[in-house]
């Protein structure tokens, strides 16, 4: 369903991504992981075209994301992103934040918007927070509002990037219980994240970056017994000692 | 010293009405400067913050030569140089036709030095508070133009009505400037009560209390806007 080819991206002089290529099938869910300032979060912000690239392709269901043909923002209304940071509109309610991309983009009605937010917000258990300001929601709870706000566009697959990484740990499972409920209902799913348990109990596979290159492509249960390469080696063993 | 205070003289016709009439004076060309301010602010601001690489140097250009040069000067150059630069017609209808020349040049100039620096702070607001948001605004399926007028430019703006409050502030301050082109707002009125009676004293405090007043309401009227809004939680965000 998305297919990355030999990717590269710079910024300057500095090589980010070293020709990434993979393919994530329908209904798939895969975890990307590696240390800090590997590429990962260039690597996902390329396949919904928010960060262009250089060279190679990126194709979510056969469109292409770098043509100058394709319709950029309807591509990414059919993906959904969820940040490290949450980024909700704080000026606005956790409603308004779910609704507003359906009225302008999907063009539905406010009244028909708003149902569907509060039945979403409802799912991922803010159906009582419907009205409060993102200042007013803790952590865990913005960045369930957030993954609402992507589910609410229907899309096809979702992007997470670090998205427990700003949690206090005691908001994490709250987050993660969301995203593993995507998984089992078939969402296809990239995320990167460093919650290795995460990863052990929801991915089918493991992509592990290191200096903007994904070094393994492997079914978790090989790239937790059985890394191929060094560099996962020791990257396994600082995630999984902490 | 051995001055004759007299605090009737504020009292007394027609004393108490030229000061009234020139305090009501100094509000009307505060606030219509400042909404002049604004518009012309929020214009070239967002302009500044354009993806356009000719719309932002525009608008660069304006702040620049707007902050740049001193209001009075450009008071001034509205008021004795354009008459006499443009074409015949236009210069005639400017001296001529225009009503209340010195009070609308006074609104034009110093709405205008005003407005750019209220765009330096739309834009300072847009790009410190509004466009960290785009990229999440984007990832939904906005289009740019639509995440940057249902995101970035409102929290843009929300975020400095606090620092706004002094760009309107100074704005009511320059109205006095207004008295060298000979409009009779509250300076002018207090010098010319001075010149009448010598209770310069008494005709001062009295200006210097009108403008006090007129600057505590403003600054309330900012604050007022600025909680409603959550302004300070915005900026907070940032830092
Ligand atoms: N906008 C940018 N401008 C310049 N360099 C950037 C930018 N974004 C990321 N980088 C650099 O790209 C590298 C990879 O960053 P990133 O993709 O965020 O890594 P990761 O998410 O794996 O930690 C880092 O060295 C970072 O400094
Ligand atoms: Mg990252």
């Amino acid at each position: 369903m998305i297919v990355l080819d030999d990717v590269h991206k710079s910024y300057g002089p500095q090589h980010i991504l070293r020709g990434c290529s993979a393919e994530i099938r329908l209904g798939e869910v895969v975890v990307v992981c590696g240390p800090s300032g590997s590429g990962k979060s260039t690597l996902i912000k390329c396949i919904n075209g928010l960060v262009p690239f250089e060279r190679g392709t990126i194709t979510v269901d056969g469109v292409s994301v770098s043509s100058p043909k394709t319709d950029l923002p309807a591509l990414r209304s059919r993906i959904g992103m969820v940040f490290q940071s949450f980024e909700l509109y704080p000026h606005m309610t956790a409603l308004q934040n779910v609704s507003l991309a359906q009225i302008h983009v999907l063009r539905r009605s406010q009244k028909e918007a708003d149902e569907r937010s509060a039945k979403i917000l409802t799912r991922v258990g803010l159906g009582d927070k419907l009205g409060q300001r993102p200042s007013q929601l803790s952590g865990g709870q913005q960045q369930r509002v957030s993954i609402a706000r992507a589910l609410a566009m229907n899309p096809q697959a979702m992007l997470f990037d670090e998205p427990t990484s700003a949690l206090d740990p005691e908001m994490i499972n709250e987050v993660l219980e969301v995203m593993q409920e995507l998984a089992l209902e078939g969402m296809t799913m990239i995320v990167v994240t460093h919650e290795m348990g995460f990863a052990q109990r929801v991915a089918d596979r493991v992509l592990f970056m290191d200096r903007g290159e994904i070094v393994e492509d492997t079914p978790k249960e090989q790239f937790f017994t059985a890394p191929a390469s060094e560099r996962a080696r020791q990257f396994l063993k600082q995630v999984l000692t902490h | 010293m051995n001055y004759r205070w007299d605090w009737s003289v504020l009292i007394r016709e027609p004393y108490i009405d030229w000061l009234w009439s020139g305090l009501l004076l100094t509000l009307a060309i505060s606030i219509l400067s400042w909404a002049v301010a604004l518009t012309i602010g929020i214009v070239v601001g967002v302009a500044r913050s354009a993806p356009s690489r000719v719309a932002r140097l525009l608008a660069g250009i304006y702040i620049d030569v707007f902050r740049s040069v001193p209001p009075l000067v450009q008071l001034f150059l509205w008021y004795f140089v354009l008459p006499e630069i443009v074409p015949d017609g236009v210069g005639l209808w400017l001296k001529r036709d225009l009503p209340y020349p010195e009070i609308v040049t006074a609104v034009v100039a110093i709405g205008l030095f005003a407005g750019a620096r209220v765009a330096e702070q739309v834009r300072a607001g847009i790009e410190a508070v509004g466009a960290p948001l785009l990229p999440a605004a984007l990832a939904t399926g906005l289009r740019p133009l639509q995440a940057f007028r249902l995101i970035a430019l409102p929290l843009g703006l929300r975020a400095i009505v606090g620092p706004l409050t002094s760009e309107f502030l100074i704005t009511i301050k320059l109205s006095s400037l207004s008295l060298t082109i000979g409009v009779l707002e509250l300076t002018a009125q207090s010098r010319h009560v001075e010149n009448y009676t010598f209770q310069g004293f008494e005709a001062f405090t009295f200006a210097t209390v009108g403008y006090l007043v007129i600057g505590l309401c403003a600054t309330g009227l900012m604050r007022l806007i600025d909680g409603r809004i959550g302004g300070a939680s915005l900026r907070k965000a940032t830092t």
